[in-house]
């Protein structure tokens, strides 16, 4: 059994903003990671990010998780990192067990951060299982993290902000992106990335889905269909598009399986993506000195999960009793970022679900 | 409509332009038509041409008789969604954001593409500039025939 005062579950965005400002309070921290490597899925962003200068706005998300990391570069004798290691196991004794290779082994925490993340959701139609159709997650790993290509023409489906981006940076990458299509009666991310693509000349189809796949051994052809304002196929909208890949980008559902594990309450959201924990406003769930931040909490953006986990990497340490030198300055700058990122109506959907889950905004 | 091409109306665009009289000079027209969280455009103008504010989600306001036209904004906007423009003679000059390869030379003639991806015009090379500040988007300024003012939006590489 190794202890640990802090140990944080996921790299990414959220899990390294909490290290920083939990290691700048005094904590030992273990940071958790299930890839090769530190920046959750940051370090396939290579667009430019949104939000302000606090949360690394124009920086390209490559270059944040590089920034995040070496934040850490200082505390090497409090910090522990483990890559290519998965929690697989949350008990009620705090007690984390952990598969790294062929090892298993158990960490004991004073205080757990939750910052797993989110994983994409599937959408179901005849022949989704063909290969040549991908999640747009996947496509920015293989293309952006190894150079591979998913095919050579491409249509995507959905046309949130993964779904936009991902065709823009598939169309940077050399690939034909044929058509993009949304189910939806108007575009679901911000219009910028939809103008960018529509000039590069991909057409956005709305009201508009995949109804099969076509092809023997891998995608040849999709067959289109457009919707009614219920949802459902209009006959005779029927239309084919040759391609050999789909993409499938339909929004995000938090991976909350650790925490219900813990048997921690939880909550069916849908504007935040599925289940997610219940939370005080100190980020803490319904386990004390277990705390959560980042998509696993709602769907977001990159943006409020940095700054999310700044505030839980706060709260740990304080109930840990080393509260963080500047703890109510920061306090109070961390959830005003959160508020003005918010406070749009872009957030407004985020604003609502927790309102629903019976936070205090 | 925007909401559902991802093209602005020509009144939208022709909104952004404000005064034609002071495009003798280059001004930046932002083509932001949406409340989202974000404020690069602002924090990088060196004049303080730019305002959005302490709410983020403000759509930018800029002021004409500050800006210069330097173009910081051009590769400072995520969305690429803001080109400087002047007219000169029967000529509209402008520097686009440009991302993708091949990057052209100066002296290339490129075609100049609208909003909805048609190609409308040519478009001749003027500049190409690319640095560290720029982090990987080019800003190309090239010219193109002066009708073509509120319909022109990026360049593409001739097949």
């Amino acid at each position: 059994m190794r202890n640990r005062d802090l140990i944080i579950v996921g790299g990414g965005p959220a899990g390294l903003s909490a290290a920083r400002v939990a290691l700048e309070a005094g904590l030992s921290v273990t940071i958790i990671e299930r890839a090769n490597r530190l920046g959750g899925q940051l370090i396939k962003q290579t667009h430019k990010f949104f939000g302000s200068k606090e949360e690394y706005a124009k920086t390209r998300g490559i270059d944040i998780a590089t920034i995040l990391i070496h934040d850490l570069d200082e505390f090497s004798d409090q910090l522990e990192v483990l890559n290519e290691a998965t929690v697989v196991g949350m008990y009620k004794d705090y007690v984390l067990t952990v598969y790294q290779g062929h090892d298993y082994f158990k960490y004991k925490a004073k205080a757990i951060i939750i910052a797993t993340g989110a994983s994409e959701k599937v959408l179901a139609f005849e022949n989704n299982d063909l290969p040549g159709i991908y999640g747009a997650g996947a496509v920015q790993t293989l293309m952006n993290l190894y150079g591979v290509l998913p095919g050579q023409t491409v249509v995507m489906v959905g046309s949130g902000n993964i779904g936009l981006i991902v065709s823009y940076q598939m169309i940077q990458a050399g690939v034909k992106v044929k058509a993009l299509l949304e189910a939806s009666s108007h575009i679901g991310g911000y219009l910028v990335h939809a103008s960018k693509l529509v000039r590069l000349g991909v057409p956005i189809l709305t009201k508009t889905t995949v109804k099969r796949a076509i092809g023997t051994n891998k995608i040849q052809q999709i067959e289109t269909v457009q919707l009614d304002e219920n949802w459902n196929y209009i006959a005779g909208t029927e239309t084919v598009i040759d391609c050999d890949a789909l993409c499938i980008s339909v929004g995000l559902t938090p991976l909350h399986q650790l925490l219900s594990m813990a048997d921690i309450e939880m909550i069916y959201i849908n504007e935040l993506g599925g289940l997610i924990p219940k939370k005080n406003e100190h980020y803490e769930t319904s386990m004390p000195r277990v705390y959560a931040c980042g998509d696993v909490t709602g769907i977001e953006e990159a943006s409020s999960a940095m700054v999310e986990g700044k505030i839980a990497g706060l709260m740990a340490s304080r109930d840990l009793g080393r509260s963080h030198p500047n703890f109510e300055t920061l306090e109070q700058e961390f959830k005003d970022q959160l508020q003005n990122l918010r406070q749009g109506p872009c957030g407004e959907k985020i604003r609502s679900g927790l309102t629903r889950a019976g936070e205090q905004l | 409509m925007i909401k559902r091409t991802g093209v602005p109306t020509k009144e939208q665009i022709q909104g952004k332009f404000h005064s034609l009289e002071q495009l003798t000079k280059p001004k930046a027209i932002i083509e932001c038509y949406q409340e989202i969280p974000c404020n690069p455009c602002s924090t990088s103008c060196p004049v303080g041409a730019i305002t959005i504010g302490e709410d983020i989600n403000q759509i930018p306001i800029i002021d004409f008789d500050r800006c210069t036209g330097c173009g910081m904004c051009v590769y400072s906007c995520p969305g690429l969604a803001i080109m400087v423009a002047s007219i000169k003679e029967d000529k509209a000059y402008f520097k686009v954001p440009h991302e993708l390869l091949p990057r052209p030379s100066v002296g290339d003639i490129w075609s100049g593409v609208n909003r909805n991806g048609d190609i409308i015009c040519d478009a001749i090379i003027e500049r190409v500039m690319l640095n560290k500040n720029t982090d990987y988007t080019c800003v190309i300024t090239a010219s193109i025939p002066k009708t073509y003012l509120y319909d022109f939006v990026t360049v593409r590489c001739p097949l």
